[in-house]
């Protein structure tokens, strides 16, 4: 029976295993990056034929989706293989920490002369004067490249003066292999303890639920759960509990039945104040996104913050990231602020909807909003037409008419100072147009995050230690010669070897330069 | 004005490496002078480049000095290792005092660069788009960089290795190096074609994955394609066939295979190290920080994760089970494969294969 464990350990701790490991997970692994994952059958399809051609691909698919290479990263053979990888990790650190333990703790000792001459690195020569004198050099020698010796006497007049030094970087290996298991148990943590989600907001509206990343959107029985949840929740103008108390629920069940179909309640409010997209001077190159939102704990504003790419929101260890932003189909609720300027130079702000009008201050003209362009171009023939699907170019038309009746009309673009200037001497600015653009957010709460920083910090010290700093020995035995003292030099190194054999150098100059003062 | 530079260095390595060459074969002094000579002219042009471009960003992107360094696309990544490569290697020849390895290290920037030109990507300094302006990608970036480089130098040591210590073309080993390097000859060749073919109708809004094996592979016709792989096949042949003409080149090196391995394990005892922290943490706080998932799979970081448990199967295959001489130099070979993989491939290949790269 021992001996069957003894086997399972043994197979667990082998490095053999570890090889095997690091082979079928590169292996596997290739196969995911050319399937995409998680995308359509068509999509799939398309990749397929192009590698094996429009007849095998069919097959090929049924194939690989059976294997479970369409959402690889979360099949259970993966898993079991990233598993498998960490238990091997964690038997074999296990496995070796009494060893390194040891190594750690061991002082040095003196050695065989014989077994001296076996070490990697070694010398051998006499210098003139009786050993104690020697000695006295020698300690100081060691000392000058940083070891402190202690010294034993043989029985035949010999003394031998022996030191270590780094001997606790013989855990770098080690740290760095419990990072690793550190890094996965913090990736554990997040998946078990925190959600990524997601959440579409157009300028004024809020969320107290996000929808989650991982939904299974195939199950049509959990398709139509979720539907009647959220049907329930918006009946209730998306107060939970109003909603619980609708299908005769506590709140914490409903909050649970929400989560089992992807919907994750916040437990309080965001609102986009604003969503705005910057750019490089009066180009269509995007230099920033950017979102103006608000969190609301029972209604009330707690925080605000534009969020940027890279610069999250962070709010009781929920996090919002700017992600994406559409325009919203229905353009008619948008509301048109602009900046009046009266040719006596009175300024005002006002916010219209397009069919409104207004009349500038100090003067007898009226102005009207007609129309609306998120990305204003003109054709050929002059006509206007929209060239993109997002704000790169808003414009208002209007219509401006004064008191004899007497109308033209002009678009005010924002882009362009210039267009915003009317015939009387006023100008009307466009400073925005608000409330057709929608931002999306991805949501995130993952506690484990510190788990695998700390891991990260972790594995780069191991590595470093493991790397670039080496447990060194080094002996040196002073025996009576005819001419003189006999001195007996070795030393051990695991790494950077020639740094070593510098030192060593550079005590075997000591040493011989010393007796010829 | 930088590209200026940077036509300057790309000439200076290309006769840097035809004279690094000639100095392995001839070995005479003064070709040995003129060759270092050649590489520190085109370092030196290409620092001065690097730092004009790095001004002209400065200038256009109005952020910050350290922003704007120029290593936001594939252009300027490509210079910077190359950059990288040099100076390593420049540093290793004066202080080991021996010129050898240029004849194998100029021929890896020479290649780089050239590969520049043919793959006609765009040279142009572009604004940053907002996911890119982040000090860990900076980060990031150079040090992932810096850690291809060790690589590459791992790369050429373990290929001569291989090249110097096989002789029977049955060997595993023999038939691994023959292979991979006809391969990669033919490939270089195949988007020569493309170059020569699209250079001039191409534009700088046009993608290099537009037109890659266009011409060859996956060229519209079929009796293309099959011209295209028959004759690859033909030349891996001939580069089986004919490989021992190399090692006869290589042993005039003098180079004890011994002192290869020491290099080839030495590169990757520091390029590991330095791409785990840069390319792995780095990159996965970067992640973090603008998208809120330090790692999520996608064919860039699973690549980057493929590269580092090849490595990773280097160091402990050559450790803890003995693998010595050929079949660890195959690994590291095997391992620099993968480097390129993860910065090209993905980007040219699977990108292109994929629907977001058609976006
Ligand atoms: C991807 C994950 C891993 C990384 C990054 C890693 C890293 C390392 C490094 C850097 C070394 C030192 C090699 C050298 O000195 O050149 C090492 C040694 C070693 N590794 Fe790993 N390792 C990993 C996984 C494993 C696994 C799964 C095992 C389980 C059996 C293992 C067992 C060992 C052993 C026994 C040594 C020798 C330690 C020594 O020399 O004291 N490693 N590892």
């Amino acid at each position: 029976m021992k001996s069957f464990l003894d086997k399972v350990w043994s197979f667990f701790s082998s490095i053999k295993l570890a090889i095997v490991i690091f082979a079928l997970v590169a292996l596997t692994s290739i196969v995911g990056t050319v399937i995409e994952q998680q995308a359509s059958y068509a999509e799939n399809l398309r990749v397929l034929s192009s590698l094996v051609g429009q007849g095998l691909a069919p097959a090929a698919y049924k194939v690989l989706y059976a294997l479970g290479f369409m959402n690889m990263y979360r099949s259970w053979w993966f898993l079991t293989l990233l598993s498998l990888f960490a238990l091997n990790l964690l038997v074999c650190s296990i496995d070796r920490f009494p060893a390194i333990w040891r190594i750690m703790r061991t002082p040095v000792k003196p050695i065989a002369p014989d077994q001296m001459k076996r070490m990697p690195l070694k010398d051998e020569f006499v210098v003139p004067g009786g050993p104690d004198s020697a000695l006295e050099k020698a300690v100081s020698a060691m000392k000058s490249i940083g070891f402190t010796a202690k010294s034993e006497k043989g029985p035949d007049g010999s003394v031998q003066l022996y030191a270590q030094k780094n001997a606790w970087s013989r855990s770098g290996v080690y740290v760095t292999h419990v990072s690793i298991l550190v890094i996965l148990l913090g990736a554990v943590l997040g998946v078990f303890l925190g959600f990524r989600g997601y959440v579409d907001l157009p300028e004024g509206f809020n969320a107290n639920i996000v929808y989650s990343n991982n939904m299974d959107m195939s199950d049509p029985s959990q398709v139509a759960r979720r539907a009647s949840l959220l049907g329930a929740l918006y009946s209730g103008n998306g107060d939970l509990q109003t909603a619980a108390q609708s299908l005769n629920e506590s709140l914490p069940d409903f909050e649970k039945d929400l989560r089992s179909v992807g919907v994750i309640p916040l437990g309080f409010q965001v609102l986009c104040q604003q969503f705005q997209v910057q750019f490089y001077g009066q180009t269509d190159m995007p230099k920033a996104y950017r979102s103006l939102v608000t969190v609301l704990e029972n209604g009330k504003p707690v925080v605000s913050k534009w969020i940027e790419v890279n610069h999250p929101l962070k709010y009781k260890g929920v996090m919002f990231y700017q992600s994406s932003f559409r325009l919203r189909h229905d353009l008619s609720n948008g509301v048109a602020v602009l900046g009046i300027r009266s040719p006596d130079g009175q300024t005002e702000t006002r916010k219209l909807k397009i069919g409104q009008s207004f009349s500038i201050p100090g003067t007898k003209e009226t102005v009207k909003l007609t129309e609306f362009n998120p990305a204003l171009a003109f054709d050929d023939a002059g006509r206007a037409e929209t060239y993109s699907q997002m704000m790169t170019n808003p414009a208002v038309k209007v219509d401006i008419s004064g008191p004899d009746g007497a109308r033209s009309s002009k678009w005010i673009v924002q882009r362009y100072p210039e267009t915003w200037s009317l015939p009387d001497g006023s100008s009307v600015g466009l400073t925005d147009f608000w409330g057709v653009q929608a931002t999306g957010l991805q949501v995130r709460k993952d506690p484990g995050v510190w788990v695998v920083y700390l891991g990260c910090i972790l594995l780069a010290l191991g590595l470093y230690v493991a790397f670039f700093i080496s447990h060194k020995k080094i002996w040196v035995r002073m025996a009576p010669d005819k001419k003189g003292t006999l001195l007996t030099v070795a030393a051990t190194c695991p790494k950077n070897r020639h740094a070593y054999e510098r030192e060593i150098e550079k005590l075997v100059k000591h040493l011989k330069g010393g007796n010829q003062i | 004005m930088s590209s200026r530079f940077f036509g300057f260095s790309e000439m200076a390595y290309i006769l840097a490496m035809v004279v690094y060459i000639t100095h392995f074969a001839f070995r005479k002094k003064a070709v040995g002078v003129t060759a270092t000579g050649l590489a520190v002219f085109g370092f030196v042009s290409q620092t001065l480049a690097i730092l004009l471009r790095w001004r002209e960003f400065y200038m256009l992107s109005g952020m910050g000095v350290l922003r704007s360094i120029p290593l936001t696309n594939l252009f300027e990544s490509i210079i910077f290792f190359v950059w990288c490569l040099m100076l390593g290697y420049l540093i290793m020849e004066f202080r080991y005092k021996n010129r050898s390895f240029g004849a194998f290290v100029t021929p890896v920037a020479a290649l780089a660069l050239l590969f520049i030109n043919l793959s006609g990507m765009s040279t142009q300094i572009e604004p940053l788009v907002p996911a890119l302006q982040s000090n860990w990608l900076l980060a990031h970036v150079t040090l992932s960089f810096i850690s291809y480089s060790a690589f590459a130098l791992s790369f050429s040591t373990g290929l001569m290795y291989l090249v110097m210590t096989t002789d029977n073309r049955r060997e595993g080993a023999y038939i691994f190096w023959t292979v991979a390097l006809g391969i990669f000859a033919a490939v270089l060749i195949a988007m020569g074609l493309d170059y020569a073919r699209f250079h001039a109708a191409m534009n700088s809004n046009s993608f290099v994955k537009d037109y890659l094996f266009k011409s060859t592979y996956k060229s519209g016709s079929s009796a293309v394609q099959v011209i295209s792989y028959l004759s690859t096949a033909v030349f891996v042949f001939l580069v089986w066939r004919y490989g021992h003409a190399l090692k006869k080149i290589i042993g005039g090196f003098n180079l004890q295979s011994s002192v290869l391995d020491e290099i080839t394990y030495k590169s990757v005892a520091v390029g590991f190290p330095i791409f785990t922290l840069g390319g792995l943490i780095f990159g996965a706080i970067w992640a973090n920080q603008a998208w809120g998932v330090y790692w999520s799979w996608d064919p860039k970081e699973t690549w980057s994760l493929i590269t580092w448990f090849i490595y990773a199967f280097y160091l402990h295959a050559r450790f803890l089970r003995g693998w010595k001489g050929r079949k660890i130099a195959m690994v590291a070979v095997l391992g620099f494969v993968a480097v390129i993989f993860t910065y090209l491939g993905v980007n040219l290949l699977l990108s292109g294969l994929h629907s977001y790269g058609s976006r």
